[in-house]
């Protein structure tokens, strides 16, 4: 299927989940956080789509004024077509539902992606950092994020800001 | 930690362990010599890559990611450089795209030497490793010739590569595949079809299709689980839809579809191919500069793109986001290692402990590349 005929069949089917966006790329779809467990049900499970392989989860903060983003990358292995789904948090309490249960590397990819960004999958049957210790403060990749002065002891270096790229 | 019932055990494997090809804690719940459960802890090696790439410029990750799969680092910097040059929508001339091609085939090589070599250290087999790390040598040797690096290279730039061959490269290149082809017979004598070698890995740890592809492992692990996925065949990326090669899957020769000898196997039978990639390579290789296409400026246009390519350990995935400045906004690495190391739990509980390694071994995770 090409990309136009898989957002055709998913706006067919969830026409109130999916959100227009202009500043989404051709291959992105965003769709609403509430809606995104039976969507990707059904974007796993549909014999026309079959999305049986999630490439790739990515968080990422849009900046101090911007949503925080969870993107996931899928792939059909049957039919070789791939899209990506964007859903948005809010900043303040980021939200959604897991989708462990679908794609089981949605396990660790949502534990990363919640060590990094504080996004709680709401649903995930052992969601605990994965990469950072487990008692560390703070959620690192966020752009706000400050580290904290020390812990256990060990002093932690703050990064430089540098200036003047050119 | 659960709850300690009966006769059940909690053992922890590493984090300083040879078999855990790196530092990775296994906590393991057995029953007597049964595993039931496992739980890797990772992040001993963690490096916050991610982070670190938020504050340099786009050219200054490429050192990074050397450091993340440092087995095969060509490899590594071949899927920034491809992702990158995506972004940023620019062409490579002809001499590049072909010295890529030769030289993460060679990483390639290297890389799955080392993971075979190893895996019978795994299982016990000393000598093969031995054998296997001597050839392995003379890649790193010629590696060193052309870039002054021995593992960390830092070689493929965007838009380029850092060095030019030296004018005897390919004399030395023909050279070596010439010596190293009747080595792989050599080798499957001294371990592939060694009885004990067979005992030891087939119908062990089986990885049904559908799992695999549940848990995202990729690269020679998914094929030897019977699926022919090769990101550059199916996805093809720099030039690789020039050349004649094969995708060798796993068969269940010995055992069953997608025990831990055909994933042994696919590596061995990859490593054929990827001669047989060079060869062609090197054979059509043209004359022309190196740092001709190479950006002054290196500012990608605001925007995002997400490119896969296959590393030795399978389907490497760098997600870039930039916003016009020259320091990426994000980066994110898709490590194939990652995914692989996920599926543990649930293709070993059943077996015994030394099973556990043989497992493990088969999966050949690089911890670099998992913690990042």
């Amino acid at each position: 299927m090409t990309l136009e005929q898989i957002k055709n069949r998913l706006s067919d089917q969830f026409k109130s989940s999916i959100i227009k966006n202009e500043n989404l790329a051709e291959h992105q779809v965003e769709i609403k956080g509430e809606d995104w467990f039976d969507v990707a049900t059904f974007m796993k499970n549909d014999p026309k789509l079959s999305f049986d392989q999630l490439e790739c989860i990515t968080g990422i903060d849009t900046g101090e004024d911007g949503p925080l983003q969870t993107h996931y990358n899928l792939h059909s292995m049957e039919y070789r077509h791939k899209i990506e789904a964007v859903i948005s948090h809010d900043r303040k309490d980021p939200k959604v539902a897991s989708i462990e249960q679908l794609w089981r590397i949605g396990d660790w990819f949502e534990r990363e992606t919640y060590d990094m960004f504080g996004i709680e999958y709401t649903g995930h049957r052992d969601l605990r950092r994965i990469l950072c210790p487990d008692d560390w403060e703070g959620w690192p990749l966020r752009k706000d994020y400050e580290a904290q002065e020390s812990f256990h002891g060990i002093v932690v270096p703050k990064i430089k800001e540098e200036e003047g790229w050119e | 930690m659960g709850v300690v019932q009966g006769d059940q055990m909690v053992l922890n494997i590493g984090p300083q362990h040879p078999s855990t090809h790196g530092v990775l804690r296994l906590e393991v719940t057995t029953d007597g010599e049964i595993v039931s459960k496992i739980t890797p802890h990772l992040g001993y090696l963690h490096r916050c890559f991610e982070k670190h790439a938020e504050n340099v410029t786009y050219e200054q990750v490429i050192p990074f990611t050397d450091r993340c799969d440092y087995l095969a680092s060509m490899n590594s910097n071949f899927g920034y450089v491809v992702a990158m040059e995506e972004l940023m929508d620019i062409e490579i001339s002809e001499r590049v795209q072909y010295i890529r091609v030769i030289m993460a085939e060679l990483n390639r090589v290297a890389s799955h030497l080392l993971a075979l070599g190893v895996y019978g250290l795994d299982i016990g087999a000393f000598t093969p490793f031995l054998y296997m790390l001597r050839d392995r040598e003379r890649i790193l040797d010629m590696f060193e010739y052309t870039c002054g690096a021995r593992l960390l290279y830092n070689y493929m730039w965007i838009g380029g590569v850092s060095h030019d061959l030296p004018k005897d490269f390919v004399k030395i290149c023909v050279n070596f595949l010439d010596y190293f082809e009747p080595q792989i017979e050599e080798y499957n004598n001294l371990l592939t079809f060694n009885k004990i070698f067979i005992e030891r890995t087939a119908d062990v740890g089986v990885i049904p299709a559908e799992v695999a592809i549940s848990y995202g492992v990729s690269g020679p692990n998914l094929r030897g689980s019977g699926v022919k996925w090769d990101v550059r065949k199916d996805e093809p990326y720099s030039i690789y839809d020039r050349f004649d090669f094969d995708i060798p899957t796993g068969t269940g020769e010995f055992g069953t579809l997608g025990d831990c000898f055909d994933r042994y196997w696919v590596r061995m039978l990859e490593v054929t191919q990827s001669v047989r990639i060079i060869r062609q390579a090197l054979k059509d290789l043209p004359e022309g500069d190196v740092f001709e296409t190479m950006p002054k400026k290196i500012r990608p246009p605001a925007g995002s793109v997400y490119r896969r390519t296959e590393s030795p350990r399978g389907d490497l995935g760098y997600y870039i986001v930039s916003d016009g400045t020259p320091s990426p906004t994000r980066v994110k690495m898709r490590s194939p290692a990652f995914t692989a190391l996920s599926c543990l739990d649930e293709v070993s509980s059943g077996w015994m402990i030394s099973d556990v390694l043989a497992i493990l071994g088969s999966l050949d995770i690089v911890l670099g590349e998992i913690d990042r």
